[in-house]
């Protein structure tokens, strides 16, 4: 059993060796397309990771992501932005004076837009939790477009629906997958600590859970919470990678995005999230071809725009009818089922040992 | 006066065509629990079916608009047997996915197929025009539409309380179970309900793209939206309690705008701020049953 | 209550799942090698291209425009008049000239890759985009970065050429707009009062409305507007404001948006007995809009080209062609701003003698009195085209020329 522990260690060492070296190579020979979707698939893990710990972990049918990546970006953006280009932007109605003059370094930025989103979960997840199912789906669908809706309205700290710009831009591969990697790490811990056992309770049976002791509510609100949190991060990066936001950005589109990157991946499964996370983003910039016109041995079939979100809804449904679990079901990524697989022998030794 | 007038024209137009969709949603939601949101789609659909049925085969509005409710039916059924059935027994979560899913199908389809350009709804003459009291104006739809929304209503309280069918559904919403026990045929029951909610999804699409006479793929969401919350304010399974809640949600939302016009941008915002309120303080809505939750 | 048990017994062996899945996952894994090596191919190919660059007998002219989403119908419109000028103007410095049309969706985040994928993929000399400001605004930086030019038909919002030396564009901005409607109003429709409606999610009809409340103020006194009313991109029922606005008896209303929500609202104000004149800015040029409005009159709008009244040589060509190529589609501003970025595009290369991205923004910076359809684009040092308006209302059924404001 040792050993095995140590080859798990070292294994997740190397892995962990492997993934910088990726970055290091992706970011010095990839084209800055290919850089841009690679960090733009990033988000997508972000966001699916911490939709799934909602919607997959808890249980709860929230739709409201997209309302508290909103929240992120405008905090992360007004934080950041230069003193002078607030002036030169907020060109209808000048912007409030405490806001006018703050600028923030990026890293605390990006930090307060997920404290704030989630003081904004807690708000809503209040009085929205005691919902169930679709009572909650459409509750926080209605929160995120309130949020939107008040973004759009509240010219003079938002700057309405002119939105901003010259937002510091962040190129690296590295900050992305980095806030990546820890959301994926911190979400693992959560997940595997006794709250993450009481989610999981919650999720396969509400009423057994509060019977077993568990406070249903307040295990609800800290899922939500967290989810809030993970997703105002997100839509911060997401600002600070097209360096513009506005409030119709946010629409209810981008959760069903999320929503197809979590069924694909098994709702319950974090490695599920990552990968589909990861793909979904790709191809959505790979099946582009698809709408372009395409000349097949001599015959030109028309590209047809649009072409790639009917993919997408008819893949959601074959994979909700026909393959519920979606690719990983709810099971992670680990050694054990990698050393199983790659060599049998392993076992038989420890048996004998 | 004339304000308070006009507005009160302008809120019963509005909101009876809200409680004429909610109908729709309230009674496939009291049969599967499911909020069907392909229902929305399907005004689009018909808005689009009675098109070209006038514009592109020339065929007598009436005539258009009964194909459009014929074939608008028969999706809805469609759906339900494709995308809905299958997972009856799986978690509910799953089931609203899969609506999602079949309601952006519908949608993307929409726009590959027909183009995202909005298109102009022909309104017949005989149908629409324009009716001056004093100072106060407006279309013939304000009466025709409430008519429709009451015959409709009147004609689907009948069945579903006086009816075989209409016992039979009743049975089916209270326990799927226990009534196919009793030999009930509870696909049947759930396809006669997809039928009777489309079509009234699909007059309610008519309705909407003769009112508002500019269809495009996405025309669906926020009517589809609304109407929902319409009913779950109004008691969600509840006939009476449906039109009720399409009739206040118009109502209130005129009048927001009217007499509040420095909140006129917060529109959209009343509906779910009031659908919230509502979840809170009387989860069940204003007509709606208490129901205990089994174990 | 049945939850999650399919879930549960995921873990166990069974044998037909078991195939499945890695049959599932190892399909997964071919797909993700497989779009990391096509990226991987791009990204080894860049350098080739580079080097070929020099040599290459193509001239790319990238085109970022929404073809699907809420602004469809302004993209296709100006996609038509990019694809007629290609067609008439095929080449340029003796090379042939390709387009590289990438469809924005309407949406924030695709606008950025749209343009980082043209800059870094398709290595494009000159970009065109985008119908739509706040997608402009998004693809923006990136083409600065890159050093590669960009033209904007029709993008009105005075922020996207704000700091960005390589965004310019063919068409008036915001403030004149609004200034112009302002002034028409007072001037030549003797208007004292005034009432705005604007859609608040949209920047081109809040940007507007507040120029136009600005000046008309200036003109008519500080009360002179005497109703702001909102409403949503996607409303259809605008009765409620309208009312409200009908109680305060304007002289004029003015109401710029897109033309989907404008037609209804436009149509609504006569049903409800609104008589007064309805103003607006050039995204009502469409047929979409005319089709509701035919019946009416007093309505009028601001926009930038005019196809009775040729302003220049180009304009003629231009409708002629439209007409031939686009039969029974009107003739529109958008087209003729597409038509106009590409023509510009052209001559800056022909003028730098040299289809080097940074030769072409230092030609298109000096840009004076070009002869484009729209009429005589002159660039300031924002990069913004100072132009005359054309001003035309609804009659007989019919968009007709009403007037024309130079810019001062």
């Amino acid at each position: 059993m040792d050993s095995r522990q140590n080859i798990k260690r070292l294994l997740t060492l190397g892995l962990i060796l492997l993934s910088c070296l990726v970055l290091f190579f992706a970011q010095g020979f990839l084209s800055s397309f290919n850089i841009r979707i690679l960090n733009l698939a990033a988000i997508f893990v972000i966001l699916g990771a911490s939709m799934n710990l909602v919607l997959g972990f808890t249980g709860m049918f929230s739709l409201g992501h997209a309302g508290f990546m909103c929240v992120g970006a405008y905090v992360s953006a007004i934080l950041t932005m230069s003193p002078a280009s607030k002036e030169l932007i907020y060109y209808m109605e000048p912007i409030i004076p405490p806001l006018a003059n703050v600028h923030w370094p990026v890293f605390p930025a990006i930090v307060m837009a997920g404290v704030v989103a989630a003081f904004f979960g807690f708000l809503i997840g209040f009085p929205a939790l005691r919902l169930r199912d679709d009572y909650l789906a459409i509750a926080t669908l209605g929160f995120g477009e309130i949020i939107r809706i008040i973004v759009t309205n509240t010219i003079t700290i938002t700057n309405g629906s002119l939105g901003l710009k010259d937002i510091p831009s962040i190129k690296s591969l590295w900050i992305y997958w980095g806030f990546a990697i820890a959301t994926i790490w911190i979400l693992k811990q959560l997940i595997n600590s006794s709250w993450g056992y009481a989610f999981k309770a919650i999720r396969d049976n509400e009423i057994a859970a509060e019977a077993m002791g568990i406070d249903v509510f307040k295990h609800k609100l800290l899922s939500f919470t967290v989810g809030a949190f993970f997703a105002g991060l997100a839509g911060a990066l997401m600002g600070h990678l097209i360096t513009s936001v506005d409030p119709t950005m946010f629409r209810f589109l981008f959760t069903f995005q999320i929503l197809l990157i979590i069924v694909l991946g098994g709702l319950g499964s974090l490695t599920g999230s990552v990968i589909a996370g990861v793909v979904v983003t790709v191809s959505m910039e790979f099946l582009r071809f698809v709408e372009q016109p395409i000349n097949l041995f001599g015959l030109i079939i028309p590209g047809i725009p649009g072409m790639r979100m009917v993919i997408f809804s008819l893949l959601l449904l074959m994979v909700i009818l026909f393959y519920r679990q979606g690719l990983m079901g709810t099971r992670e990524f680990n050694w054990d089922w990698i050393l199983d697989k790659l060599g049998v022998a392993r076992r038989k030794e420890r048996g004998v040992a | 006066m004339e304000l308070y007038l006009q507005t009160l024209a302008n809120g019963i137009s509005l909101g009876s065509l809200y409680a004429l969709i909610a109908i729709g949603y309230t009674m496939v939601y009291g049969i599967l629990r499911l909020i069907n949101f392909a229902h929305a789609d399907l005004l689009m659909v018909a808005g689009y079916i009675a098109f070209y049925g006038i514009m592109v085969f020339a065929l007598p509005w009436w005539f258009s608009f009964l194909i459009a409710i014929a074939l608008t039916a028969l999706l809805g059924v469609s759906i339900e047997k494709i995308a809905y059935r299958p997972l009856r027994n799986a978690p509910r979560i799953s089931v609203l996915i899969s609506a999602i899913g079949v309601s952006f199908l519908l949608e993307n389809l929409g726009i590959v197929a027909i183009g995202a350009r909005p298109k102009s709804f022909p309104r017949p003459e005989e149908l629409v025009w324009n009716i001056k009291l004093g100072d106060i104006s407006f279309l013939s739809l304000t009466v025709i539409i409430p008519i429709v929304t009451l015959l409709l209503l009147v004609a689907v309280t009948y069945m579903v309380n006086k009816t075989k069918t209409g016992t039979a559904m009743r049975a089916v919403s209270r326990d799927f179970e226990t009534a196919s026990l009793m030999a009930v045929d509870v696909n049947k029951v759930v396809s006669t309900t997809f039928l009777v909610g489309s079509s009234l999804a699909a007059v309610g699409g008519i309705l909407y793209s003769l009112q508002y006479p500019q269809i495009d793929p996405l025309m669906g969401v926020f009517p589809g939206l609304k109407c929902f919350i319409a009913a779950v304010m109004g008691g969600i399974g509840s006939i009476p309690g449906a039109m009720l809640g399409g009739f206040i949600l118009g109502m209130g939302e005129v009048f927001l705008v009217a007499f509040m016009p420095e909140l006129s941008g917060y529109r959209d915002a009343f509906a779910f701020v009031i659908l919230i309120f509502i979840l809170l303080f009387k989860p069940t809505g204003i007509l709606g049953e208490n129901v205990v939750e089994k174990v | 209550m049945e939850g999650y048990e399919s879930h549960i017994y995921l873990g166990e062996v069974n044998g037909g799942t078991m195939f499945k899945k890695k049959y599932v996952t190892v399909i997964t894994l071919l797909l993700v090698a497989a779009f990391a090596l096509a990226g991987c191919g791009g990204g080894g190919g860049e350098k080739k291209d580079a080097a070929q660059d020099a040599a290459s007998d193509v001239i790319k002219i990238g085109v970022y425009e929404p073809l699907t989403g809420t602004n469809a119908a302004g993209g296709e419109m100006t996609v038509e008049g990019i694809k007629l000028a290609n067609q008439l103007f095929p080449e340029v410095l003796g090379k042939k000239v390709e387009l590289v049309i990438v469809d924005n969706k309407s949406e924030k985040q695709e606008a950025a890759n749209a343009v980082e994928r043209l800059v870094s993929k398709d290595k494009v000399n000159v970009i065109i985009g985008s119908y739509g400001s706040s997608l402009s605004m998004a693809g923006g930086p990136i083409a600065k970065d890159a050093g590669i030019p960009v033209i904007g038909c029709s993008p009105t919002n005075p922020a996207v050429t704000l700091g960005n030396d390589y965004y310019f564009r063919v068409c008036f901005i915001d403030p004149f707009q609004g200034t112009v409607m302002a002034n028409y109003a007072f001037d030549k429709l003797g208007a004292k009062k005034a009432a705005i409606i604007q859609d608040v999610q949209q920047d081109y009809s809040v940007g507007l409305n507040n120029y136009f409340e600005k000046s008309f103020k200036k003109l008519a006194g500080e009360d002179a507007i005497v109703a702001k009313v909102n409403y949503n991109t996607g409303d259809k029922d605008f009765s409620s404001q309208l009312t409200a606005i009908k109680d305060k008896k304007p002289d004029v209303i003015f109401a710029p948006g897109n033309f989907t929500e404008s037609g209804i609202l436009v149509e609504k104000a006569r049903e409800l007995g609104i008589t007064c004149p309805i103003l607006g800015g050039d995204t009502w040029e469409s047929e979409e809009f005319l089709n509701r409005v035919k019946n009416t009159k007093d309505v009028y709008f601001s926009t930038h080209f005019d196809s009775t009244q040729p302003v220049t040589e180009m304009s003629k060509k231009f409708k002629e062609e439209y007409e031939k190529a686009y039969a029974g589609k009107q003739v529109n501003a958008f087209g003729a701003l597409g038509f106009d970025s590409y023509i510009l595009a052209l001559d800056a290369m022909k003028k730098a003698n040299s289809a080097d991205p940074k030769a072409i923004r230092d030609a298109l910076a000096g840009t004076k009195d070009f002869e484009g359809a729209t009429g005589l684009i002159t660039l300031d040092t924002n990069g913004d085209a100072t132009k005359t308006a054309i001003i035309k209302k609804v009659a007989d059924g019919n968009f007709v020329y009403e007037g024309k404001v130079d810019p001062k």
